[in-house]
């Protein structure tokens, strides 16, 4: 089973070279961190930054500089600042080549839940939605099951729809799988020491296994 | 040159009444107008409409005219920092109509470009797209999101001259400008305030046609939500 950071360093090595990337909050964020080094990738947070940088030293903090996550943040060398309307500008427009989030919910055809549990948790979906509604890939980063122990990858989300049709990848401390356009979770990856029949019993939507299924490497 | 120096917060609000509609920039406290705010708790005014992206936090922000419960509808994109919020909320005191950020900024910016609606693919096979009309473009379904109305827009800038132009710094530009463009009546607080020509036309944000009041703010505390860092 992986843990946080491992499903964040697995995930890092799906970023393509010279691509422009959105990071949800949670374990998304911390991809960052798993860049290998021969790969060129611009951040951008949908507050209004293109070339986001790691947390600045205590003397750099500064109030007017944050991201999408309202955490204090830097900015790299080749960076640049835009509005709120020109942000989702560019990702409506598939400007941004990949956009990795976190979900309570999946469903075999690419529907994802994430920001709204009926009479208990009322935060409000941010930038999901657009986010979701445009992104050329959209990977998602979750646990496979939920606190009690219930798959979060369904036949169908029970929870509102943040987007539909949309999921292309998703990587749990369990498995990778791709949501294959006709539908249904295609196992890609185990995590190490961990079977298929325990990915099975973990997966409510169709899953489909093909052939041998190999564990996941890591560097 | 055009002069929309006003003396304070006080002033610049000083016509805003009960029941208006205003827009409020600031991306969770990042830019936020602590004047006028401040100067809308003093007041009391209540029954407000707030278009802004979040709702502050318990203390500070927008999270102080909900703690006086001086606001009865938010229109918003995320509010999770706010357990007040939730609370007024969950019980029904307060009215909160949740959209797509993308939406929020363009809802303004067709304002401020004088459409009168956008379409946006955000919300399509959602709950937000319940009741709205839909159509389809290269096909691709696409919501129809009407421009915002607000009485006033209040927005924080860090320069500004008293002609109105406005410039902004890092990520507190966010929602700023575009609500600046949207407002009937805008109101600019800013950091410092210059005489006309100070500011380089070409590094300017929102020119002054769209500000009908500035002022030079003060005691800002631009306090940070989260703050990180690295060791």
């Amino acid at each position: 089973m992986l843990d946080k950071e491992a499903i964040a360093k697995r995930i890092a090595k799906e970023i393509q070279h010279n691509s422009y990337v959105n990071l949800g909050i949670g374990i998304p964020t911390l991809v960052a961190n798993y860049i290998p080094k021969n790969i060129a990738v611009c951040f951008q947070s949908e507050n209004g930054l293109l070339g986001m940088g790691p947390f600045p030293t205590e003397a750099e903090v500064d109030a007017d500089l944050i991201n999408a996550g309202k955490q204090t943040i830097t900015m790299l060398p080749g960076a640049a600042l835009f509005d709120s309307a020109m942000s989702f500008g560019m990702i409506h427009a598939q400007k941004i080549d990949l956009t990795i989030l976190g979900a309570m919910e999946v469903s075999e055809n690419g529907d994802i839940a994430n920001w709204k549990i009926p009479g208990k948790m009322v935060k409000g979906m941010g930038g999901a939605m657009d986010l979701v509604a445009s992104a050329k890939n959209i990977i998602v980063a979750m646990q496979h099951v939920n606190k009690d122990g219930e798959s979060k990858l369904l036949p169908n989300c029970t929870l509102p729809l943040t987007g539909i049709r949309c999921v292309k990848k998703i990587v749990t401390e369990l498995a990778v799988l791709a949501v294959l356009p006709k539908g249904g979770f295609k196992l890609l990856e185990r995590a190490p020491g961990v079977s298929v029949e325990t990915i099975k019993k973990a997966t409510l939507g169709k899953l489909i296994i093909e052939g041998e299924i190999p564990e996941m490497v890591f560097d | 040159m055009i002069n929309k120096k006003v003396a304070n917060a006080e002033e610049a609000i000083s016509d805003i009444k009960d029941g208006d509609t205003l827009m409020l920039g600031g991306f969770g406290l990042c830019g936020i107008p602590e004047n006028c705010i401040a100067a809308l708790v003093k007041k009391g005014i209540k029954n407000l409409t707030c278009i802004s992206n979040n709702a502050g936090v318990d203390d500070f922000g927008i999270g102080l005219m909900l703690q006086q419960k001086q606001v009865k509808k938010m229109v918003s994109s995320y509010v999770g920092e706010n357990a007040e919020f939730e609370r007024q909320l969950l019980s029904g005191e307060l009215d909160v109509e949740l959209i797509p950020q993308g939406t929020l900024a363009f809802r303004c910016m067709a304002a401020g470009y004088g459409m009168p609606a956008i379409f946006t693919p955000a919300g399509i096979g959602t709950e937000v797209a319940i009741g709205k009309e839909i159509r389809n473009f290269n096909g691709k379904d696409y919501l129809l999101e009407k421009a915002f109305e607000a009485n006033f827009a209040i927005v924080k800038a860090w320069k500004g001259d008293t002609a109105g132009n406005l410039i902004f710094k890092a990520t507190s530009r966010n929602f700023n400008t575009v609500m600046a463009m949207a407002g009937k009546i805008t109101i600019a607080e800013v950091e410092e305030l210059v005489a006309p020509g100070e500011l380089d036309p070409n590094q300017i944000h929102v020119p002054g046609v769209y500000i009908h009041r500035i002022f030079q703010g003060s005691d800002y505390e631009k306090r940070i939500e989260k703050k990180t860092v690295s060791k």
